[in-house]
């Protein structure tokens, strides 16, 4: 007799008496939290705890300005925050202005050049890649003790190619770590590399960099030092979501604004 | 009534308060300067096995199964203070007898702890949790408690009134009278408490004057004295003096471990925490060079020149008082794992600062934060990962220097609480737009600019040539030009071409090179 077949009599013969016995148990709906940027709320829903959400995107694509964004709102809300920060890319002044409380925030710094081996067997070994393992170990204490609001990885300046090398499994571990917890664990990178064990993925975009007083025909003949930098205008899409259908290639586009464009 | 705590073979109990396993083995103390050595203490097993005190040292060593062991002030002195800690646990009036010997009042405690048989029984057990076996007895006065501990073994009850009958039995030396008297009697054949009470008073009296009548009375547990209660100081030390020289993280882990146990348990029984911890190594001495190993494979080994020291002192301080000797002891590893002594140990000293513990139960509606001491674990062990000085709350200094911020100990602020400087309230606003957020180069990346009319029109930076799409600037920024370290430049935002459509950047000069400070993320 085949499993199926044994499996398909004990619920024909048992499922009137129990009938959640043999079915998995429904996983509920998680809770959402807000990412801090309204536009991106609507699009997605928000940040789903216990569950690991993916945001990439190239270099001044609002990464940065999302993850600042979903940090202030938990920091916001008391929560205790962890920042492992693979490449030490962190600005804590931008972070303040973005609202980031950061008292409230473990900022973890990898990238140390010092603590590099020098040893001639581990010479081979390229730095990025040590830096990258560093910030996989660190993420990994963090969830383990568990407890923080946000948990982000900021693998921003980690070559694309080598954050795919990273397994499968070690995803799969930071996933279940986070799982039946109220954790939002963040992946900040350049292109999705989580896969499977993402809930959400994120796509940024940068549509066009935002300059102030543009007025003449010829803005190479504009006095420069009159300008100024005002934001960036962005693009996000929903690449993967488990939380919600999404109609194909959902996106919006919002603003970034600099804190001395007011 | 008044209780009595007494550790018969005190020298030897309090080594075995950190070596429990000898318990049950003949043990000896010894103590002296080097070949004079004569045997202080023996415990039970020990003196059955002929072992006498004032032995030579040569001749216990003849004895087979005889441990010995070094006479240790330092052992003595916590064992006394662990004593105090034991009786301090169930009243406050108490009075330091001896080195060896506690008394406490037990009046009023009926109603907390139950009647006096039952308070003994949680006296020698909060003692045996302590390590000390001790004598526990209960009398209606403090000298018949104190000669029925030093007397009967295990745990005595005196009704009231009973004080003769049940002191009887007992040598009349246990009333530690003068040698003469003592003598005295031993010629009139009074060799016990019964003989010694059943003798007249008044022939007593004369015989041997006032001294003679306050034995008398104590003989008969009669002595009323009133009982001199004293504080007993916070201090919680323990120091293990070890055999041979310890190379190796894991048998000294396991020597933390058992000073770590008497510690908290000393803790607990005085109802309070730990602030701080101290480990204060002591160092084996002419000592040329040394590998302190952290595990027992040999790789990194990390080989030292020792210096003069003497001894290695190591600090551990906890945001909230904690009472956990396992996290204590993972803590002290992974903090000797970063900072290993230069030289084999020998004597081990550990110190807590005590500190009231923390309320136990927290609010219903608390936002999201790790335990206490889960964070300090985990911040440990992220410390050997990115670097102790690499972890913590940034906090923004007040200067316009670029990047001036310091990285202060992570700690779990409490709810409500606005934790910053006046910048970085300064600086918090909300705004219905997301704020530009800045991804630092730390260091700056240098490259190579051309500009065109003082323009950059041109960046050369990560091997790769952009050309500026747009841009803003410049803005001359400078500052501490009366230090050393002043620094001067000159900003521009720039916009470049990229493969992905563009980015920004902030790029500047010093001097006459060119840096990326960062990009607009």
């Amino acid at each position: 007799m085949t499993p199926a077949l044994l499996r398909a009599r004990l619920q024909a013969a048992l499922g009137d008496r129990f009938p959640a016995a043999l079915s998995p148990a429904a996983r509920p709906a998680p809770e959402l939290v807000s990412t801090g940027v309204a536009a991106v709320d609507a699009l997605a829903g928000g940040l789903p705890r216990g569950a690991l959400t993916e945001i990439c995107g190239p270099a001044s694509s609002g990464r940065t300005t999302l993850l600042l964004a979903a940090l202030a709102e938990a920091t916001r809300r008391q929560e205790a925050c962890a920042l492992v920060d693979a490449g030490d890319a962190f600005d804590p002044c931008s972070a303040a202005a973005a609202g980031v409380e950061l008292a409230r925030l473990l900022w973890v710094r990898c990238g140390d050049v010092s603590r590099f081996p020098t040893q001639p067997e581990t010479r081979t070994v390229k730095r990025e890649t040590f830096f990258l393992e560093q910030a996989l170990r660190a993420a990994d204490l963090l969830l383990q003790a568990g407890g923080f609001g946000v948990m982000a990885l900021d693998l921003g300046d980690v070559p694309p190619a080598l954050a795919c090398r990273v397994p499968l499994t070690s995803w799969f571990r930071f996933r279940r770590a986070v799982e039946r917890t109220p954790t939002v664990l963040l992946l900040l990178e350049q292109e999705p590399c989580a896969r499977t064990c993402a809930s959400l993925v994120l796509q940024l975009q940068n549509k066009q960099s935002a300059f102030s007083s543009q007025h003449s025909a010829n803005p190479s003949l504009d006095p420069t030092h009159a300008r100024l930098l005002r934001g960036l205008r962005l693009q996000v899409e929903v690449v993967h979501s488990r939380l919600r259908k999404l109609p194909r290639a959902a996106g919006i586009e919002f603003e970034s604004c600099a804190a001395w464009a007011g | 009534m008044f209780a009595c705590l007494h550790l018969p073979d005190f020298p030897v109990a309090a080594m075995m308060r950190l070596e429990p396993g000898l318990r049950r083995q003949p043990v000896a103390v010894v103590d002296g300067a080097p070949s004079l050595e004569r045997v202080l203490a023996a415990n039970e097993a020990a003196r059955a096995a002929g072992v006498e005190p004032g032995m030579a040292l040569l001749q216990a060593e003849a004895l087979s199964g005889l441990k010995l062991r070094r006479h240790s002030l330092a052992q003595e002195a916590a064992a006394h203070a662990a004593l105090l800690d034991a009786a301090t646990a169930f009243s406050p009036r108490v009075e330091d007898a001896a080195a060896d010997t506690v008394l406490l009042d037990l009046a009023g405690l009926g109603s907390l702890f139950g009647p006096p048989e039952k308070i003994a029984r949680a006296l020698a057990a909060r003692c045996a949790a302590l390590g000390l076996e001790c004598r526990v007895a209960v009398a209606a006065n403090p000298e018949a408690a104190r000669h029925a501990a030093r007397g009967f073994p295990g745990i005595t009850v005196i009704a009231p009134g009973q004080e003769t009958a049940r002191l009887g039995p007992l040598p009349v030396d246990i009333l530690e009278p003068p040698p003469e008297i003592l003598e005295t009697l031993d010629r009139w054949g009074v060799r016990t408490l019964r003989a010694r009470a059943a003798l007249p008073a008044v022939a007593v009296a004369e015989r041997l004057g006032q001294a003679g009548v306050e034995l008398q009375k104590l003989a008969r547990g009669e002595g009323a004295r009133v009982l001199r209660p004293v504080e007993p100081p916070l201090c919680f030390e323990e120091t293990l003096e070890l055999e041979h020289p310890v190379e190796l993280l894991e048998p000294l882990a396991f020597v933390l471990s058992r000073l770590l146990e008497q510690l908290c348990a000393r803790l607990a029984a005085r109802a309070l925490a730990a602030s701080e911890l101290r480990l204060t190594l002591g160092l084996e001495e002419n000592v040329s060079s040394f590998t302190f190993q952290v595990s027992r494979e040999p790789s990194q080994p990390e080989t030292r020149n020792v210096k003069r020291e003497t001894v290695h002192e190591r600090q551990i301080r906890f945001p909230q008082p904690m009472l956990d000797g396992k996290l204590f002891l993972k803590l002290l590893q992974l903090d000797l794992q970063s900072h290993p002594p230069p030289a084999p140990v020998i004597k081990v000293t550990l110190t807590a600062e005590p500190a009231p513990p923390r309320p136990g139960q927290a609010g219903l509606f608390l936002p999201l934060a790790p335990e206490p001491e889960k964070l300090e674990l985990m911040l440990a062990r992220l410390g050997r990962v990115v670097g102790e000085k690499r972890l913590g709350a940034a906090e923004l200094l007040d200067t316009h220097r670029p990047d001036a911020h310091r990285m202060n100990r992570f700690k779990v602020a409490s709810p409500g609480s606005r934790v910053g400087t006046a910048r970085n309230v300064k600086r918090e606003t909300r705004n219905p737009h997301a704020r530009l957020a800045f991804r630092r180069f730390r260091p700056p990346l240098p490259a190579r600019v051309q500009a065109r009319n003082g323009r950059p029109v041109s960046v050369f930076f990560r091997g790769a040539r952009a050309t500026v799409l747009d841009l803003a600037g410049p803005w001359h920024a400078s500052g501490e030009w009366w230090t050393e370290q002043g620094w001067a430049r000159e900003e521009w935002d720039v916009t470049l071409a990229t493969a992905e459509g563009s980015a920004s950047y902030r790029i500047y000069r010093e001097g006459n090179a060119w840096f990326v400070k960062g990009e607009y993320d």
